[in-house]
């Protein structure tokens, strides 16, 4: 592939984050977008995720920017002209206790109030909408029709191809090595295949980004929690049509249309880590949860699981925006749901670096805000 | 097979049952620059159906082989997950852990 020694953004990172934001920089008319992949797109947590997909969120930032992505997330095959394999059947969160139960009612009065139509279903109604759950023991019940999830690799390669139809270039197999830095400013990055000047360069390096920054000098508060997650053959259609979720239940679970079962759960003790790996913990306990929650899962058969990092912030909301290196920007922190918000944050990201008003303003998400003690914290997460 | 051009047999010869792709698929991607085993699985499925890619990952690793010129074993396999073998969920439930 053509090797370009200038670019108007340099993009470090081939995950989800890193291509939609090229794909909207294009879009908007920057002429050379570059992204470096030191593997393989999609190697990283994209590729690894459940790419479910919700608007029902407990902080006024993740409701908007949910429902600002699903609303791209809606129209996105039309217009990258690609299947994304989007299935909007629907997040049903289950509370087990009362106070659970009335903390999803005030987040669900928050997202009414944003335009989000959640609502409390009954436990007659959560069994039409999902027959199979046996969920005798759950206290009560949110619904949101237009949540769902879609396919990580196709959607990803959807904003890849239709990036590179508009001239972006993408390195695979090509590490950054360090940003060079100019006075106060980034000026370029240095590569395993050489060095690119850059008016802008862009941090998208997922669970590796405080690596990243690093090599700018920037400390960011990241780090790395392994989450695992597996995934079932593919069975008749039914067995789950919507995403249930619960956060003191802590699972996911979604059918595919292609019929395989994806389910995960987050950690015991919520560690640090660097490395994905995999446990019999993990297998054991989630197919006692796949068990309880939907007896029709007893006979299906495990085929694959693996595991991912969630890129951590300390108040599990994103960082975007510039960084004191002037023209160094990050894109990162995404903790469990930077699948769902990358289209929207790719797209606020490039709007405001070609000069447009962004459709949501993105400036409390500023990574001085730990030192400021102006933290987000999301409380709808496991 | 017999009456058919190249093309149609290329076309309707299946390499991986389990997810139902032909090989004219997989050398249209290959041809797109999707030329590692991890990427064909990504955008079709290959090797992550029930078989887990014993049907149809050597094959594919033969065409990567072929369409970028470089020698069989220096082809990359991608990577095998557990638990290789599908196991039923109330198997794996009665676990200890
Ligand atoms: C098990 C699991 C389930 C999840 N479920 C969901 C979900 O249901 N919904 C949802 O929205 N999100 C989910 N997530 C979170 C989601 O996967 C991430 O937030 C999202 O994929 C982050 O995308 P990214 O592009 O920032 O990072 P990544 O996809 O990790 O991409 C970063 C890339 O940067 C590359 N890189 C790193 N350092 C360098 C370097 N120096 N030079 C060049 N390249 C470099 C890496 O190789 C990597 O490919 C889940 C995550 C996991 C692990
Ligand atoms: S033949 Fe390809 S996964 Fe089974």
């Amino acid at each position: 592939m053509e090797w370009k020694n200038r670019a108007d953004a340099v993009i470090i990172g081939g995950g989800i984050l890193g291509i939609a934001t090229a794909y909207y920089l294009a879009k908007m008319g920057m002429r050379d977008v570059v992204i470096l992949e030191r593997g393989t797109v999609c190697c990283g947590s994209t590729g690894r995720c459940g790419a479910g997909i919700r608007a029902q969120w407990g902080t006024e930032m993740n409701c908007r920017l949910a429902i600002a992505t699903i609303g791209i997330f809606e129209h996105l095959e039309d217009e990258l002209g690609m299947s994304i394999g989007l299935n909007q059947c629907g997040y049903l969160l289950v509370a087990y206790s009362a106070q659970e139960l009335a903390n999803l009612r005030s987040y669900m009065k928050l997202q009414n109030e944003l335009g989000i139509e959640s609502r409390t279903v009954s436990l007659d109604e959560a069994r039409e909408i999902c027959p199979a759950l046996d969920a005798g023991d759950a206290e009560g019940f949110t619904y949101h029709a237009r949540d769902g999830h879609a396919d990580p690799f196709l959607t990803t390669y959807a904003f890849l191809e239709a990036a590179k139809g508009m001239g972006v270039v993408c390195h695979r197999k090509t590490e950054c090595t360090g940003i060079r830095i100019k006075y106060d400013a980034a000026v370029g990055v240095s590569t395993s295949k050489g060095d690119i000047d850059a008016g802008i360069v862009i941090n998208c390096a997922g669970g590796y980004a405080s690596q990243v920054a690093a090599m700018a000098g920037v400390d960011l508060p990241n780090w790395g929690e392994r989450h695992e997650i597996m995934i079932t053959e593919p069975v008749e259609p039914g067995i789950c049509p919507p995403m249930l979720m619960s956060f003191s239940g802590n699972y996911y679970i979604q059918q595919r249309p292609h019929g395989s079962i994806i389910c995960g759960m987050s950690p015991a003790g919520h560690h640090h880590s660097a490395e994905c790996g995999t446990t019999w913990q993990f297998i054991t306990r989630m197919s006692r949860v796949l068990n309880r929650l939907l007896p029709a899962t007893r006979d299906i058969r495990v085929v694959r699981h693996w595991s991912g990092l969630y890129d951590m912030t300390p108040d599990g909301s994103p960082i975007i925006g510039e960084t004191d290196v002037k023209n160094f920007y990050h894109s990162t922190g995404y903790s469990g749901h930077g699948f769902m918000l990358a289209p929207i944050a790719g797209k606020i990201l490039a709007q405001h670096l070609t000069g447009t008003q962004p459709d949501i303003d993105f400036s409390p998400l500023d990574y001085r805000r730990f030192a400021r003690g102006e933290l987000i914290t999301e409380p709808n997460i496991t | 097979m017999t009456g058919m051009t190249y093309e149609e047999k290329v076309g309707n010869t299946v390499i991986c049952r389990c997810e139902e792709v032909t090989l004219s698929e997989i050398r249209d991607w290959i041809g797109r620059g999707y030329d590692t085993v991890t990427e064909l699985k990504h955008v079709m499925r290959v090797c992550m159906g029930p078989c887990q890619g014993r049907g149809c990952r050597d094959i594919i690793m033969r065409e990567i082989s072929q369409a970028a010129g470089i020698p069989l074993d220096r082809v990359e396999a991608g990577a095998v997950r557990p638990p290789v073998k599908p196991v039923k969920t109330r198997l794996l439930a009665s676990g200890d852990d």
